[in-house]
Order: structure tokens, then sequence, then C-alpha cells
């Protein structure tokens, strides 16, 4: 399953930026978080009787290790305060840069209204229990397992490739990386294969977020010798011991993930987060069309956008559509109209017609005859 | 006597904290971590067992001190120590290694003095724990 494509990883799992300064924002996103572990130690070291322990053992080293044992004496050598006492809450979510996070994945990411909220409310979370640690209360680290189903294209796995940047933001992974894997990287091929091999996987995980899309073919009910229900085995217990290390987001289709959880209650039960990606209605379709196409550069006709709207009208309605994936596909397929009309038209081409997409091209395309646009080709 | 080997020898033994701070370095570093864990912990004896494979493209300290702890429930009486290795061009070597776990009793090394002919004299360390078969040289407390 590749990407929806509303969004470009363009390298690695960096957190893509579309606009302008894309140098420059990787280095703020660090600084956020290592400003997120610093400002836990300050808080700490504020206090005389906290500054002699793990804090001070971990002062030179990176702020991830430091975190946890210095929030940990923190908790302890910290007085409450009384009820009536008031903290900044504004002033916290600046110093965590929270509400720039959140602002980023609205900008970047049309629609998903359920999913943004879900992660407006994990941001609450993890700001509310920061300040409650600051004060002495008890505050568990949230289960953040996630399961992610959808139809095709709905972005879960783009989602999933921006989890890892913005928890480790939020402060809740230390590194933040994505380790994305299917069936063939966990399960083995014989006996004692197995656990090496995805506690391998999780081990290179730690820290980030591993990411297993389509999780349903983990387990084959029709084999009961198959190895996936041993690498289930091994996650589970995993998912339940080392929450603070990693979190794992299971990704699929709605039906076969049903499928699958129910003959897994176990691993249902340990997912604190279901999380189902809407289909995109049309205005969002468009939306997305016209990001990508933005992004290279590319520009509708005023009459190539009317009947490129025509054509998302009827492409929604034939079998096998997928969402920004389709859209990623059509953009693609304009892409090759406009090149060839424009090498067989031949002579010389302005800069403007290498940017503009004509709606000839648009209606070219199969979907208004009436067949599908990526049905094979008869 | 206390065993003295690798980087951090002369400091006190390491917390788990401590420990992971220097695996970040080395992850940070590009280095592959890798735990080794002997019984026989001769100064010449450079190659200890090595416990699983070094971890490559592991991220987060956290999943080396896993094996850490492993290597140490494992092996109670044994020399426990992460290395490092860096693999870029040109050094292709062990670039940190420092000891994370040892037996409770470490009765040290004795000098062997052995006069060779015109009076020369050969010197050699010998572990007084190597006197036991392998596997059980530090498990005992003092003889």
């Amino acid at each position: 399953m590749t990407g929806p494509g509303q969004v470009v990883a363009p390298r690695g799992f960096a957190m893509p930026r579309p606009q302008a300064g894309g140098q420059a924002e990787p280095d703020t996103a660090v600084a956020g978080g290592l400003g997120a572990g610093a400002g836990t130690a300050a808080a700490v070291s504020g206090r005389p009787a906290a500054a002699s322990g793990p804090a001070a053992a971990a002062s030179g080293r990176p702020a991830a290790v430091s975190g946890p044992a210095a929030a940990a004496s923190g908790s302890a050598a910290a007085g409450r305060l009384d009820a009536d006492s008031v903290v900044d809450l504004e002033a916290e979510q600046r110093s965590l840069r929270i509400s720039g996070i959140l602002d980023r994945l609205d900008a970047e990411f049309v629609g998903l209204a359920p999913v943004k909220a879900r992660v407006r409310e994990i941001a609450a979370l993890l700001l509310i229990d920061r300040l409650r640690q600051r004060h002495g209360l008890t505050s568990s680290r949230p289960s953040l397992h996630m399961c992610f189903t959808g139809s095709p294209g709905t972005g879960k796995t783009t989602i999933a490739m921006h989890m890892g940047a913005l928890l480790r933001e939020l402060g809740y992974l230390r590194t933040g990386q994505l380790v994305s894997v299917t069936r063939d990287d966990l399960v083995g091929q014989y006996v004692g294969h197995t656990a090496p091999k995805t506690k391998e996987v999780l081990k290179r995980a730690m820290g980030g977020v591993l990411f297993i899309d389509e999780a349903y073919y983990l387990y084959r009910p029709e084999n009961e010798r198959d190895y996936g229900q041993e690498s289930i085995e091994i996650l589970l217990q995993f998912m339940e011991s080392h929450r603070e290390d990693l979190v794992v987001i299971l990704a699929g289709y709605a039906d076969r993930m049903d499928t699958f959880f129910r003959s897994n209650p176990g691993m249902a039960s340990r997912i604190a987060h279901h999380l189902d990606f809407p289909d995109f209605s049309m205005d969002e379709l468009l939306q997305i069309a016209g990001q990508m196409l933005e992004r290279e550069e590319y520009r509708l006709s005023a009459s190539a956008q009317e009947a490129f709207a025509e054509y998302v009208a009827l492409r929604m309605t034939q079998p096998r559509f997928a969402n920004a994936r389709s859209m990623r596909n059509a953009i693609d397929r304009l892409r090759l109209r406009q090149a060839g009309r424009l090498v067989a038209a031949g002579g010389s081409v302005r800069l403007r017609d290498l940017v503009e997409i004509s709606a000839a091209d648009v209606r070219a395309s199969r979907v208004f005859r009436g067949v599908p646009a990526e049905a094979p080709s008869a | 006597m206390r065993l003295m080997q690798g980087t951090f020898s002369s400091l006190p033994d390491f917390t788990d904290a401590e420990i992971m701070a220097q695996i970040q370095y080395a992850i940070d570093r590009g280095w592959a971590v890798a735990v080794e864990f002997t019984d026989d912990p001769h100064p010449r004896n450079v190659l200890w067992e090595m416990w699983g494979l070094p971890m490559f493209g592991v991220a987060d300290p956290a999943a080396a001190m896993l094996e850490v702890n492993a290597c140490r429930d494992a092996y109670p009486d044994h020399y426990v120590r992460v290395t490092a290795y860096d693999s870029s061009l040109g050094r292709q070597t062990t670039a940190l290694s420092f000891i994370v776990g040892r037996p409770a009793h470490e009765p040290g090394f004795r000098l062997d003095r052995q006069e060779t002919s015109d009076r020369r004299m050969r010197y050699s360390l010998h572990a007084y724990a190597a006197d036991r078969p392998s596997g059980e040289r530090y498990e005992r407390g003092p003889a």
C-alpha cells in the first residue's frame, strides 16, 4: 500500500514542509523536542532537594535521557500546590510549541476531522499530565497504541508517518522515528525464526513508532501452524511492558481489521485509539488535488478546473475509487496527456504551456466514457 | 581486585541512566552498539562472547539497555561490556567500550614469573578465577 499522496514525504521520516523554509524548520522541531525535556529538568533543578539526585547525574546528557529521571525525582520532591493556585496554560502551551504543531497538522492535511480531533486530545492530555506531574499529582503515561482503519487512500499511512515526529515534538517519544513493517518483516520462515525477527524490529522501533501496515496479514486463520500468531504474542507482550518506549500503529481496511481483532481480542483491548479515517468529500478531494498540483507546479486552466470537478464527481461513483490516491493517479495521467499533447503539437512551447493543463487533457479521460480510470485497460 | 578495562574504568560503576546516556552518545555518532560478556577477563582476551548481534539501526538507547539487562540477568557472574563500533571509512574499529556488569567477587590476577635461559625472566598474568572451569569461575564467593 503506498501513501495516498496528498502529502509527499521528501526524505526519510522528516515532516514534509511544502512551503518555503523547509531547511530551517527541522531545526526548530529539534529545539522544540529538547526544549520540552529541558523544561522538566529546569523545573526540578529549581528545587534544591532534587538537584543532587539523578537530575545532576544526567545533566550533561541529552534531555531525552535526563527527562524521565528528573521528572521522577521532581514529583517526589515537589510539594503540592494548594488547590486554588493558578498555572498559566497558555505559557505552557507556548513553551511546548503545541499550537504550532497542531496548526501545521491542520494546514497540511485536508479533511480528516476525527483524526485531527484525536491528536488535539492527545496533545492536551500530554500537556495536562506534564502540569500535574510538576505539581506532585500522579500522572501515568497514557497508552498511545493506535489502529487506523479506513478506505484506500484516506491517509492512514501518511498520518502514521507524521505521528512519530508529532509525538516526539509533544515530548511523548524520545526519537520519533517511524519503522514501517509488514508481515514479512515480523514473521519468520521456520521454527525459532519469528521471535528474534520480531524482537529485532521492536528494538529498532523503540523510542519511535512501529507502523504495521495491513496488520491482518499477521494472522492467518486458515493455517494453524502459521508463525504469525507467535509474532502477535510477542507484539502484545512488548506493547504492554514497554508502553513508554514505543507506539504501535496498526493500519488496514476496516472490515478486515475487524476480523483480525475478533480473532485476537487481546490486541483490540491493548489498543486505546481506534481511529476511523472517513472518505473525503468532493470539496476535500478537489482541495487535495489542488495541493498536489501546486506542489508539482502545474495549473489547471479555468475550463480545465470545471472539467476536473466533473471528473472527480464521476470518478467517485465508479468502482475502485481510492480517495486521495485516485487524485494522485488522475494528476499523473493529466501530466501524461499534457506532455503528449505538447510533444505532438511540436514547434516551440511557452513556459506557460508547460505549466498549464487544458480542459481537453481532462476530458480525454476514460472516466467521461463511463470506464473507471483505474480499470485494467481492455 | 576491581577489574579496570575500557573507557571510564577509573569511575564508579555507571547507573542505568548513565549507561543509556553513553549509548545515546554512540547512537548519535552512528556507531553500532553491541553487548559482550566473558568470564575470562585477561587483558589480552580482547574478543569476548557476543550477546546477540550488534544493534545496527537501533535509534533508542532503551532498546540497547534491554539487551544489557538481559545479558546481565543471564550471566550474573560474568563481566558484561558495551562496545560501540564505528564503521566509518578510515576508522572501522571499536570506538567505545566500557564494562557495565561485573561479578560480585573479583579475586583478581597474580603475576607469574618464569626463569628461562640465561637467567632471563618472563612474566605473565594469571586470573585466579581461571583455575576453575569456564562457566563457574566467578559464581562462588571468596574461596
